[in-house]
């Protein structure tokens, strides 16, 4: 059944902005999305929303719902009652370009940062074989659609914009934690990812996990284990003391 | 149209950023879960500590039950029979719990534990006080600095936690030979439950499920610490669950026990 949904969403720039009401015809099956673009079509011809493949595949149409980072894409309308006012803005954390686009370059920025896989050296193409379970826990990192909903929520940067300089955010470190449980990776990361990159900022409130349209299990599969190894490394003089006796560089 | 929050450049404190006043514009009861954690770690917080300096009804002479907030009990102070390990330390004064030498390790194993951290920052610290949520303070450090960074010592705390269980282990065993002899009741049904979930909570730890196999790059070369780790893992994705369960099953021996001892309670009799 079509209903008249009550939609309150973002409009404006870097400058000022404000939350303007609407009324959208919301039909059975639909999701927030759909009706950001019939908004568009039939009352706000100049509404800017960034979108791409509708099926929380590409990442590009992340903002918020009521407040919560979100796929518009993948938010049901079914979820809201049909009385409810639906608010949506755009990330916080990333400046705004217009209405519900933001400028994530932030995030790319970031993402050059970080050296990138490294083979050992002289190990030509097929001289290799990995297992599975090797490569398992770097697969599940692989599903980001680097959507930066984690990076959004993330409070170390949306509450500080002062420390987004020090620190990567749950993504990339999940992206160094894959680099550093790949078999192959010979790039010595652990002490990078504490100093360089911020991993002592993650206080693991595990808000990147909660809002993971993937799933990824973001903060105990990569951001934990990474501290662990900052700990082998930094604080734990046992570790330290058998690394030297045994001559061992990881395992 | 209207325009029922807008606001101006001046109220955004990073005007590049879209300019929305209201620290969350979340509709649901977001504030709950932080209540709700804060409430059940300060009862926990205060009954425990309560009965640490108490000093009374911590034994249940007949049936040998002993309650983990005084195991191991080592001094002189322990009344007779609670101390299964000798008594090497002497007298202790009355404002140091008669099992000193293992709280501070539990609590320092719970206060630096990656879930406690996660319930505390979010409900006691606020930083965030839920996801989306402003946080009030005007600076954050994380855990880079002092006394923060001191977290990164969870694993002594864990090595330590996995002889303490052993302890309490020990303990339950022996509280199935009561004054007459093998027999098993209510209480030995509680103490092996509360043991049980403390080697679940322990064995599921992070620096538990690092130690045995998550720093491994391969795991292929080292088969038996993957299974191993495989088998923590699983328990580690309910690491939340077993943090409550065990505060909950550690009042409820506690108090159980407690009953027992004072006679407020008879003990319920299986066998024997």
């Amino acid at each position: 059944m079509a209903y008249q949904a009550k939609l309150r969403v973002w409009r404006g720039d870097a400058t000022s902005g404000e939350l303007q009401d609407f009324e959208v015809e919301a039909n059975e099956g639909e999701v927030v999305l759909d009706l950001i673009h019939r908004l568009q079509a039939t009352q706000t011809p100049d509404l800017a929303v960034r979108w791409n493949c509708k099926a929380g595949k590409c990442g590009s149409c992340s903002a918020e719902v009521n407040g919560r980072p979100k796929l518009l894409c993948m938010t049901r309308m079914s979820t809201f009652d049909e009385d409810e006012v639906i608010t949506v803005t755009p990330m916080r954390t990333f400046p705004v370009i217009r209405d519900l686009v933001t400028d994530v370059s932030y995030n790319y920025e970031k993402a050059r940062e970080i050296p990138s896989f490294t083979p050992p050296e002289g190990l030509e193409p097929g001289e290799y074989r990995m297992q599975q379970v090797d490569v398992e826990r770097s697969q599940e990192f692989r599903k980001c659609i680097e959507c930066f909903l984690c990076q959004d929520t993330c409070h170390v940067i949306r509450d500080h914009e002062e420390n987004k300089e020090s620190f990567a955010g749950p993504r990339f470190l999940m992206r160094v934690a894959e680099l550093e449980m790949h078999p192959l990776d010979d790039a010595d990361r652990v002490e990078a990812v504490q100093s360089a990159h911020g991993l002592g900022f993650c206080n693991i409130t595990k808000c990147c996990t909660e809002v993971c349209p993937e799933g990824i299990h973001i903060t105990d599969n990569a951001l934990i284990p990474m501290k662990e190894r900052v700990a082998d490394r930094r604080y734990d003089p046992i570790v330290w003391l058998g690394n030297k006796i045994f001559k061992r560089n990881g395992a | 149209m209207a325009s029922p929050a807008g606001t101006s450049p001046a109220d955004n404190p990073t005007p590049s950023r879209a300019s929305i006043a209201p620290r969350t514009l979340r509709t649901d009861r977001w504030w709950l879960q932080p209540l709700l954690t804060t409430l059940g770690l300060a009862t926990f917080v205060v009954y425990a500590t309560v009965r640490s300096f108490m000093r009374t009804d911590y034994w249940a002479a007949e049936h040998h039950y002993l309650t983990p907030f005084y195991s191991p009990c080592l001094s002189d102070s322990c009344v007779a029979g609670s101390s299964h390990f000798g008594t090497p330390i002497g007298e202790l004064p009355a404002f140091i719990p008669l099992a000193f030498l293992s709280l501070p390790f539990l609590l320092g194993f719970r206060l630096t534990c990656y879930y406690y951290r996660k319930a505390y920052y979010r409900s006691i610290w606020m930083a965030p006080p839920a996801c989306a949520v402003g946080e009030p303070h005007e600076r954050y450090t994380g855990e880079t600095r002092l006394p923060l960074i001191l977290q990164n010592v969870h694993r002594y705390f864990f090595y330590v936690a996995l002889v303490i269980t052993l302890i309490n282990t020990y303990d339950a065993i022996l509280a199935f030979g009561g004054e007459n002899g093998f027999g098993i009741g209510l209480g030995n049904v509680i103490l092996l439950l509360n043991v049980v979930l403390l080697w679940c909570y322990t064995l599921s730890c992070h620096s538990c499920r690092h130690v045995t196999g998550g720093r491994l790059k391969h795991f292929s070369r080292n088969p038996v610490r993957y299974r191993i780790w495989t088998q923590v893992s699983k328990l580690n994705t309910r690491h939340m669950e077993f943090a409550w369960l065990t505060l909950g099953t550690l009042v409820l021996t506690d108090l159980y026990v407690w009953l027992v001892s004072s006679g407020a309670i008879a003990d319920l009799r299986f066998i024997n």
